[in-house]
């Protein structure tokens, strides 16, 4: 009993990073129709720009700086929004027109760019953040396991950003027109709403949201140029079993095969790393449009 | 029709080896020595060996005075990037355009016999300082191929024969899912069960792993005494911090790192990896020829030597000495003449090159030390007990090599 639970709160704690990466592209796609292949991309790179914050400035820039943790929970957010603003203006603005591979190509393409320039200068290892707070450091004792306290803040912020998140889409005004927006962008328009100014921060909030999960795995996990790519295939089987473009699905569908694939691996481990795959083929047999997603 | 075709191969094959350039004994064939550093130079084996072992290799060149017989010694060097495709075809370039003498370096096991098997059929020395698999000197044994300073038979035989007689029975393994790590886990697996210890468990970490919490769970919930870790570098680091992350050693249960580099307790901090015990086959600071040889190399590389960094200067020197004593670069001379030599060094003491190309030699016990008893930033290790050649390696009644029986 002990195992199973400890193994799903592990499952928990991987399954959070498949929810806010599964959201960011939840919402992208929803919202903006488009496959977002950079978002592994986008995650590796929140990561990275914390672990440059921490260590590197004052190296490269010889003056005394260093950007910490917390802070790098609210910038690096905003500077992968950022990038993400300017990849929608300058480029995928040019693909709306055209058959959403496109748009796919693109992005991948965005992906190697991006990895193959940090795994030229820092290698493909992968390289530890120090910067994890003091305050975080220690473990608390559950019973029937020690869980590092970094650990359950990052499951308990996670969760927070993400059901913020649907909030905000769900249940306020401002969401509701951005819905609108999506639904008929030309009768938006016509009552007086930017409607591309929309799209463009939508892309930017999906970007920043795998910016930010990327600063909370830093500490966890090695920093590498491939930690996206090892993600991305299965967060976008988690969408695609939750539902494309639901925002609950994939918030619910990430959290669920975090904890089944931690399951799996106390009852046959060997399967853990396929199950998700299995569970993917079977929705999509069953339910074409995911467990949460509505018929397009 | 078939026969036709045999008789052309072997035809071909005679060809071949007339044109292949003969040696005359008593002249270097290309008017130099060059000795291969083959290494990773950027993944997770490089602070044990990579960079470091071009330093200990150079090191090795200049003490020897720069030059044999007059002519010139060159080095030359390149990453495998833990790729055997990428190492064989780097060390086919260096023997067939370079005119590389000797190949050197070669951690990741993966590498190691593909570069082995090559530089036999080109007849080429190997001298392997860095990866760890016994197939080398056993079921892939070559004329050609010396494996110097450790192997997975000579690991387990001090730490895990320790951590037995000292209760730890019940064995779980978390294991790198390839050559080196399988080749740790099965001889650990070995002498555990031969001293009355049993195996509960093993799971599988693919290389470079980042996250092992959830296999170090397992082998908390495994029941067993002792937690075997059959990896290294980076991922022996990650998985003993996890370990701490998740109070596993307070919890009661031991972890015994199979293979673990000084550089690796350096980079944990004594915090965390102090009571470890583990084998090795060199103590920077044992005597004073060791901590004169070390500073030096400190003083180059920034770091203390690994073992393997030790073991390259060893094994470059003596190479450079059968050369010297022969008067050639003729592998199958030069092999002979370092089977026959009894090796010392800062490195050994008494060492042999057995046939299957095993060097004989000590090895030892350490543990690493609390932080209050460490009085500088490298002085991380007490030798527990010295570990003598002949329990330490395979010896030439029980090996698989063809070459000896």
């Amino acid at each position: 009993m002990q195992v199973i639970l400890a193994q799903a709160l592990l499952g928990l704690n991987v399954g959070v990073f498949y929810a806010m990466l599964s959201l960011g592209l939840a919402v992208i796609f929803g919202l903006l129709n488009i496959i977002n292949f950079a978002h592994g991309a986008m995650y590796m790179l929140g990561a990275f720009i914390a672990l440059i914050g921490y260590s590197f400035l004052e190296q490269w820039l010889g003056i005394s700086i260093q950007i910490g943790f917390w802070a790098s929970l609210i910038l690096v957010p905003l500077l992968v929004g950022l990038l993400g603003v300017l990849i929608e203006r300058l480029l995928l603005r040019r693909l709306y027109d055209l058959d959403h591979i496109y748009g796919l190509l693109l992005t991948f393409g965005i992906t190697l760019i991006l990895q193959g320039l940090f795994s030229n200068y820092f290698n493909v290892s992968g390289t530890p953040y120090p910067g994890q707070p003091e305050s975080l450091n220690g473990v608390v004792n559950l019973g029937f396991m020690y869980f590092p306290t970094y650990r359950l803040f990052a499951i308990v912020f996670s969760l927070v950003v993400c059901f913020a998140t649907w909030f905000f889409i769900e249940h306020t005004k401002l969401g509701s027109r951005l819905r609108a927006g999506v639904e008929n962008p030309d009768l938006t328009q016509a009552f007086g709403l930017n409607v591309p100014l929309m799209i463009t921060l939508t892309f930017a909030f999906g970007a920043g949201l795998a910016g930010l999960a990327g600063v909370l795995a830093a500490p966890i996990y090695s920093v590498s140029p491939l930690m996206g790519a090892d993600l991305i295939i299965v967060v976008f089987a988690v969408v695609v079993i939750g539902g494309m473009g639901s925002i609950m699905g994939a918030i619910l569908s990430g959290l669920a095969l975090g904890l089944i694939e931690g399951l799996t691996k106390v009852i046959y481990p060997p399967a853990a790393s396929t199950v998700i795959f299995f569970l993917m083929v079977l929705v999509l047999l069953f339910r074409p449009a995911g467990l949460f997603g509505k018929e397009r | 029709m078939f026969k036709h075709w045999k008789q052309g191969l072997v035809g071909a094959v005679a060809a071949a080896t007339l044109t292949l350039p003969l040696t005359a004994a008593g002249a270097l064939s290309d008017d130099k020595i060059k000795i291969g550093v083959l290494s990773d130079m950027s993944g997770v084996y490089k602070s044990l060996e990579g960079p470091g072992a071009v330093i200990a290799a150079q090191m090795a060149i200049e003490d020897f005075g720069g030059s044999v017989m007059g002519k010139p010694i060159e080095i030359i060097s390149a990453d495998h990037q833990n790729k055997p495709d990428i190492g064989a075809s780097t060390a086919r370039e260096w023997i067939d355009a370079k005119d590389v003498d000797m190949i050197t370096a070669l951690d990741n096991s993966s590498v190691a016999l593909s570069v082995q098997g090559l530089a036999k059929d080109k007849k080429i020395i190997t001298m392997n300082t860095g990866a760890g698999t016994t197939a080398l000197t056993e079921e892939q044994c070559s004329p050609y191929g010396i494996h110097y300073v450790y192997d997975t038979h000579a690991l387990p035989v001090g730490t895990a024969t320790a951590m037995v007689k000292n209760g730890g029975k019940k064995w779980f393994f978390i294991t790198a899912d390839y050559a080196f790590g399988h080749s740790l886990r099965d001889n650990t697996g070995a002498v555990v069960e031969s001293l009355g210890g049993e195996v509960v468990g093993n799971v599988n970490a693919p290389l470079s792993t980042n996250d092992f919490s959830s296999y170090l769970l397992q082998a908390q919930s495994s029941g067993a005494d002792v937690i075997g870790l059959a990896n290294a570098g980076q991922d022996t680091v990650n998985a003993i911090k996890q370990a701490n992350q998740f109070r596993i050693v307070q919890s009661g249960q031991k972890l015994a790192g199979m293979l673990v580099f000084i550089t690796d307790v350096h980079s944990m901090g004594l915090d965390i990896a102090q009571g470890l015990q583990f084998t090795t086959a060199f103590v920077w600071n044992k005597n004073e020829e060791t901590i004169a040889w070390s500073e030096r190399f400190q003083e180059r590389h920034g770091a203390m030597p690994t073992m393997v960094h030790a073991g390259v200067y060893s094994a470059v020197t003596h190479y450079l000495e059968a050369v010297k004593e022969t008067g050639t670069d003729d592998s199958d001379t030069v092999r002979a003449k370092l089977g026959e030599m009894t090796l010392n060094d800062m490195f050994v003491k008494g060492g042999k090159i057995a046939p299957n190309g095993s060097m004989l030699h000590d090895m030892y016990l350490v543990e690493v030390k609390k932080p209050s008893e460490s009085q500088s930033e490298w002085d991380l290790l007490d030798v527990v007990s010295e570990i003598p050649a002949d329990q330490a390696f395979i010896s030439m009644a029980d090996t698989k090599c063809s070459l000896v029986n």
